[in-house]
C-alpha cells in the first residue's frame, strides 16, 4: 500500500498516457475503420460501387490481419512503423501499430453496421438523384449512427487492451505501469490499482457510448 | 408523345452458377404511358413488374431495348446524367423507405437538398407538401412514430418534392390494411388530377387497379401478356392469367364445379347475362322477363363499377312452370333479351 502511495504520481502519468494513446488510436483507427468498412460495404456485390477486386483485396486483408495476436503484430509491423512514423519504438510506434490493427478490426464492425441499413433507403436516395458520396454522408452514416457509436465503444475496449502491451516497445501507459511496478516488483496492490483505473475508464466510456447511441436511436 | 415509352426492353441477369442459364427478368417489353395516365401493371410475384418499374428510373439498368422518358433514351446514359432524369421521376415503395434518422420534414426536404434548392424554398415547399398529404402537424415527428399509412403519405410528399411529372408506385399499398390502402389510393388519385402527374402503379392486387388505374398491363414471366383500358381488360380479359386477376375482384361466370352445385339447387334453365356495355338498360332486360311471366332468380354474379361504368355478369335461374309450353316462352323472351345484351345459356 505504501508503495502505491509513493507511486501515485507515476500512476496518474501512466493513466494520462493511456488516455493519450487510446484517444489518438481511437481517432486514427476509427477513421481507418470507417474507410475500410465503407470500402468493404460499397464494393460488395450489388452495392452502389460494386467492385469485385476492391472487395476481395480488402476482405482478404481484414481476414489476414485480424487474427494475428496483437503482441506479434506489434513486432511484425515494426519495420512499417519505422517507415511511416520514423521510429519502431515508443508511443509514436505503438500509436501507429494500434491504429493499423484497429482499422481492420473496426472495418469489419463498420461493414456489419452499414449492412443493417435497409437497401430500400438507398434506393429511395438514388431515386431522387443522390450520388454515392452524398448517399454515404446523408444516408449510410446517419442511418447507421447508433450501431456505429456502439461499435466504436466496443473497439475502445480493444484499444485499451492493445495499449497494455505498449511497454514491450518502450511505450507507456497503465499496462506498462502494472507490469513495471506491480508484476515485476511482486506488488499486487499496485497491479490492482492499475486494473481498477482501467475498469473505471472502460465503464465510463461504455456508459458514454450507450447514452450517445440511445440518443442517436431515440430510444 | 408518350411520357414513358418502353421499346423491346429486356433485363437479363447473368447465370448465378457456371452451368446455370441466364435469368430473363424482362423479356422484350414494349409499353407506352401517355401524359396523365394512371397506368397499372399487375402480375404475380416474380412476374418482373418491380424490375420493370425500376428500369424506368434506371435504379436497374436494362440489357436491351430503349427506355424513352419524355422522348429521351435513358438506356445508355451514364450515372451522372441519370441523376438529372431522376429528379423528374418520383418513386414510392412498399416498405416506404424513409430515412429513420430524419424527421418527416427532413425526409420531404431530402430531394430538394439533392437538387440544391435554397433553404427558404425548401421550407416553403415542405410545408406545402405536408399540408397536401395532411401531415402538417407531424413535421417534427420521426418515421418510427408514424403509422404505415402516414409513412406512405410522407413517401408520397417526398416523391413529389421536386415536382416530377412521373410518379412510380412500387407495390405502394401492399403493406397496408384495406382502409389505409384506400386512403393512399385516394391521395394518389388527387396527385394525378390536381398536379397532372402521370402515375405508374405496380401491384398484385386487382382492386388497386380497379380503384385508380385508367390503363392496365398484365405481366407474366417477364412479358406483358395483355394491355388496354381498364374497363376493356376487366370486362373482356383475353388471357387466363388476366381472367384470374379479374376474377379476384369480379364474380363472373360460375365455374363448372360451381355450376354443378347450382344446378342441384335450382331446377329452372340457367342463363348468364353479361353487361359489358354502359348502354345496356337493365330495367329493359328484366322488364322483358317480367312481362313474359317468367319467374327468375339471381343465383350467381354481380355488377361492378369500373371507371364509372357498370359491368358484370348475372347468372339467373328461369322458370315458367305455370305456363304451357314453358320452354318456348323462355326461348322467346331470351331472343328479345339477346337484342339488348349478351346472353349465354349454361347447359
Amino acid at each position: 500500500m505504501d508503495a502505491l502511495i509513493d507511486l501515485t504520481p507515476e500512476l496518474w502519468t501512466a493513466a494520462g498516457e493511456t488516455l493519450y494513446i487510446v484517444g489518438l488510436t481511437l481517432f486514427f483507427g476509427g477513421l481507418g475503420g470507417l474507410l475500410v468498412g465503407l470500402g468493404l460495404y460499397l464494393s460488395r456485390a450489388g452495392n452502389i460501387l460494386e467492385n469485385r477486386t476492391v472487395f476481395t483485396v480488402l476482405n482478404v486483408l481484414v481476414n489476414f490481419i485480424r487474427p494475428i495476436p496483437f503482441i506479434i503484430f506489434l513486432a511484425a509491423a515494426q519495420p512499417l512503423a519505422r517507415m511511416v512514423v520514423g521510429t519502431g519504438i515508443g508511443n509514436p510506434a505503438i500509436i501507429f501499430t494500434i491504429s493499423l490493427a484497429a482499422s481492420f478490426a473496426m472495418g469489419r464492425i463498420v461493414e456489419q453496421n452499414l449492412l443493417t441499413v435497409s437497401p430500400g433507403v438507398i434506393d429511395a436516395a438514388r431515386s431522387v438523384g443522390a450520388g454515392p458520396i452524398r448517399i454515404i454522408f446523408t444516408v449510410l452514416l446517419p442511418e447507421a449512427l447508433g450501431p456505429l457509436i456502439l461499435g466504436f465503444t466496443f473497439i475502445f475496449v480493444a484499444l485499451v487492451d492493445m495499449s497494455a502491451v505498449a511497454g514491450y516497445v518502450g511505450g507507456g501507459g497503465l499496462g506498462n505501469f502494472a507490469l513495471l511496478y506491480g508484476y515485476r516488483q511482486f506488488n499486487p496492490v499496485v497491479t490492482w490499482a492499475a486494473v481498477l483505473l482501467i475498469i473505471v475508464l472502460v465503464q465510463l466510456v461504455q456508459f458514454l457510448g450507450n447514452s450517445l447511441a440511445r440518443k442517436a436511436l431515440r430510444r | 408523345m408518350p411520357v414513358v415509352s418502353l421499346r423491346d426492353v429486356s433485363k437479363v441477369y447473368p447465370a448465378t452458377t457456371k452451368t446455370g442459364d441466364p435469368v430473363v427478368a424482362i423479356d422484350s417489353v414494349s409499353l407506352d404511358v401517355e401524359a396523365g395516365d394512371v397506368y397499372g401493371i399487375i402480375g404475380y410475384s416474380g412476374a418482373g413488374k418491380s424490375t420493370l418499374v425500376r428500369l424506368v428510373n434506371a435504379l436497374e439498368r436494362s440489357t436491351g431495348g430503349e427506355i424513352l422518358i419524355n422522348g429521351q433514351d435513358i438506356a445508355g446514359l451514364p450515372e451522372r446524367k441519370l441523376r438529372e432524369v431522376r429528379l423528374g421521376i418520383g418513386m414510392i415503395f412498399q416498405q416506404f423507405n424513409l430515412l429513420d434518422s430524419r424527421t418527416v420534414a427532413g425526409n420531404v426536404a431530402y430531394p430538394l437538398e439533392v437538387a440544391g434548392r435554397p433553404k427558404a424554398e425548401r421550407q416553403a415547399r415542405v410545408a406545402e407538401l405536408l399540408d397536401f398529404v395532411g401531415l402538417a402537424d407531424k413535421a417534427r415527428a420521426y418515421p418510427d412514430q408514424l403509422s404505415g399509412g402516414q409513412k406512405q403519405r410522407v413517401g408520397i410528399a417526398r416523391a413529389l418534392a421536386t415536382q416530377p411529372s412521373i410518379l412510380l408506385a412500387d407495390e405502394a399499398t401492399s403493406a397496408l390494411d384495406p382502409e389505409t390502402t384506400h386512403e393512399v389510393l385516394t391521395l394518389l388519385k388527387r396527385v394525378n388530377r390536381e398536379f397532372g402527374v402521370t402515375i405508374i402503379v405496380i401491384t398484385h392486387e386487382m382492386d388497386v387497379i380497379q380503384t385508380i388505374a385508367t390503363k392496365v398491363a398484365v405481366m407474366d414471366q417477364g412479358r406483358v401478356i395483355e394491355r388496354g383500358d381498364v374497363f376493356d381488360v376487366f370486362s373482356n380479359p383475353q388471357h387466363a392469367a388476366s381472367a384470374r386477376f379479374v376474377g379476384t375482384v369480379v364474380k363472373g361466370v360460375p365455374s363448372a364445379a360451381e355450376l354443378a352445385v347450382l344446378r342441384g339447387r335450382h331446377r329452372g334453365r340457367i342463363v348468364t347475362l353479361s353487361f359489358r356495355d354502359a348502354g345496356v338498360d337493365q330495367q329493359a332486360v328484366f322488364g322483358e322477363l317480367a312481362r313474359a311471366g317468367v319467374a327468375f332468380e339471381v343465383i350467381y354474379g354481380g355488377i361492378n363499377e369500373i371507371q364509372g361504368r357498370p359491368f358484370g355478369h348475372l347468372t339467373l335461374s328461369l322458370a315458367a312452370d305455370h305456363l304451357t309450353e314453358a320452354d318456348a316462352v323462355i326461348d322467346d323472351v331470351l331472343a328479345r333479351i339477346r337484342e339488348l345484351t349478351t346472353v349465354t345459356e349454361v347447359r
